[in-house]
């Protein structure tokens, strides 16, 4: 019984410092002072305990950071955005359409983000918002693909994914999708690099805690396009997963490539009932 | 290499006397202070900086001055490679004499904000902010 | 000019006489700082915006002289104090001779 409760305190005194400290924040996200977030919820049940609650990436920032997401005039990522607005409505490709011209206004993209990476049937593909807004493109309008990671294609995800903030992420994983959901899962637990880190071991395992400096999240891609104060604009998932994977030292894959499209639906789906944040502000 | 007694002594005291010199952030930023105030003294009140202890990222830190009363406040970064970081001139119909706006700093250093007060009296406020350079953030 | 510089701007459409109002101001500018080198290891020059004035009906809010420490897509909070309905007239003052300007309007009553 003594021991017991010795071993409790013990756990008590080693599990406080980190909370009062590193633990994500019970802060509340509303934008603009009206649109209420859900920034915390139940995990999916696919997580099958591996996390009980999921969590933005929000809360592990500071409160300056997170301040910036709360206005729409102070989040800078609103930049891009009314440059894609720009992009909308511009005629480009041989077709001599817009965006506008098929799908009207912006506006009629709204739902769209929360359930991307979706299936598509035609193609016998999981698509990322990038490959359809490229599909557009090429098929519909006759112009040139956007490079996958380039700043108008992460603007004009980010100008679609402002259609849908609020909702909640809602990407399906069962159907011709569950294969390159599995695919991604794999990715997700396996480790990588000279430092021999999964997504898992940060991500999962340790969220909340410090990795030197840095205050880990638990990777959730909710908020994505974010507005890095890093580099001052918007920054697309595959750019950010490749940021991790060259941070475990292992040679990355590439914006675009099959394995981190297959990352994206997986990650995306443990944050499925979290809000859409895009275009969220983040470190 | 070997120290000598009088070595140690030596360095100890070169350490003892940085420690101990007064208010002296580096060469270039104590020349764009006399600029502003031609080497008149500062008072330690009557100048508000806000800055983060530690910034999430050297990049874009948000920082806010104020000073009732100032005609102008110089904020610099003494440790950027030019520690210039703007100048804040109100003009007669300013509200409250502050504002606010995001920076970039090169690593812990140093914030200083200097308020010229409408009497020609200067103010001066500090602030050291911790930068950290790579990790996952950087 | 540099691409695609756009300024936003956020201040009240109206105010009471003597009132002091907050204006915040936004504008894409990639604020080049002169420090950084091209892969090539060449030094990629300075291009900043280096002065933003606020005035209203012809008097001075704010001047700020700006340096290469101001973060890219310069951000600027302050406040004005507006004694009778009129304009506030915000501009930006580019290395390279450009000039951008932007105007709102406010009710004073």
């Amino acid at each position: 019984m003594k021991f017991k409760q010795m071993t409790a305190i013990a756990a008590l005194a080693l599990a406080l410092p980190t909370l009062s400290l590193a633990d994500a924040d019970d802060d509340k996200l509303v934008i603009n002072g009206e649109l209420e977030m859900v920034t915390k919820t139940a995990a999916p049940a696919h997580l099958d305990g591996a996390l009980s609650e999921v969590i933005s990436g929000w809360h592990f920032r500071d409160d300056d950071t997170q301040k910036m997401q709360m206005d729409d005039f102070d989040n800078a990522g609103m930049l891009g955005v009314e440059a894609a607005a720009e992009m909308w409505n511009a005629v480009d490709g041989s077709e001599g359409k817009s965006c506008a011209s098929c799908h009207g206004e912006a506006e009629s993209m709204k739902g769209v983000r929360a359930v991307y990476p979706k299936w598509n049937e035609a193609a016998g593909e999981v698509r990322t918002l990038e490959m359809q807004i490229n599909d557009c493109r090429t098929t519909r309008m006759g112009a040139e693909e956007l490079k996958y990671a380039g700043d108008e294609m992460t603007n004009m995800v980010g100008l679609i994914s402002l259609q849908s903030r609020g909702m909640p992420v809602n990407v399906a994983i069962d159907g011709p999708a569950q294969a390159t959901w599995e695919q991604g899962k794999e990715l997700y637990y396996t480790r990588t690099g000279q430092l021999d880190l999964s997504c898992a071991s940060c991500h999962e395992q340790n969220y909340g805690n410090m990795i030197r400096a840095d205050h880990l999240s638990q990777g959730q891609i909710n908020g994505f396009p974010a507005y890095r104060l890093k580099n001052a604009k918007l920054n697309g998932v595959h750019n950010r997963f490749k940021g991790c994977v060259r941070d475990t030292r292992a040679e990355t894959y590439k914006e675009g490539s099959p394995e981190f499209i297959a990352l994206e639906l997986y990650v995306a789906s443990r944050g499925n009932g979290l809000s859409v944040e895009g275009p969220s502000i983040r470190n | 290499m070997e120290f000598s007694r009088r070595d140690t002594l030596a360095l100890g005291l070169g350490a003892a006397a940085l420690t101990v010199l007064p208010f002296r952030v580096n060469a270039a930023a104590d020349d764009a202070i006399a600029a502003f105030t031609g080497g008149a003294a500062m008072a330690d009140a009557g100048v508000t900086l806000t800055a983060p202890e530690i910034a999430e990222n050297g990049n874009t830190v948000p920082v806010s001055v104020s000073a009732e009363g100032a005609t102008a406040i110089l904020l610099l970064a003494a440790g950027n490679p030019t520690p210039g970081v703007a100048t804040f001139n109100f003009g007669e119909l300013a509200g409250a004499h502050s504002a606010s706006t995001r920076i970039r700093l090169a690593g812990t250093q140093d914030v200083v904000a200097i308020a010229k007060m409408a009497d020609g009296s200067f103010a001066k406020a500090s602030s050291t902010v911790k930068v950290t350079i790579g990790g996952c953030g950087g | 000019m540099a691409d695609g510089v756009k300024p936003r701007i956020k201040a009240p459409k109206s105010a009471k006489a003597g009132e002091a109002i907050v204006l915040k101001t936004l504008i894409s500018h990639n604020m080049e700082s002169g420090q950084r080198k091209n892969k090539d290891g060449s030094v990629i020059p300075r291009s900043i915006i280096n002065r933003f004035t606020c005035e209203f009906n012809g008097k001075s809010v704010i001047d700020i002289k700006m340096e290469a420490a101001i973060s890219t897509n310069p951000y600027f909070e302050f406040e004005a104090v507006v004694p009778e309905s009129g304009e506030l007239l915000f501009t930006w003052y580019d290395d390279d001779g450009s000039v951008y300007t932007d105007k709102k309007a406010i009710a004073v009553s």
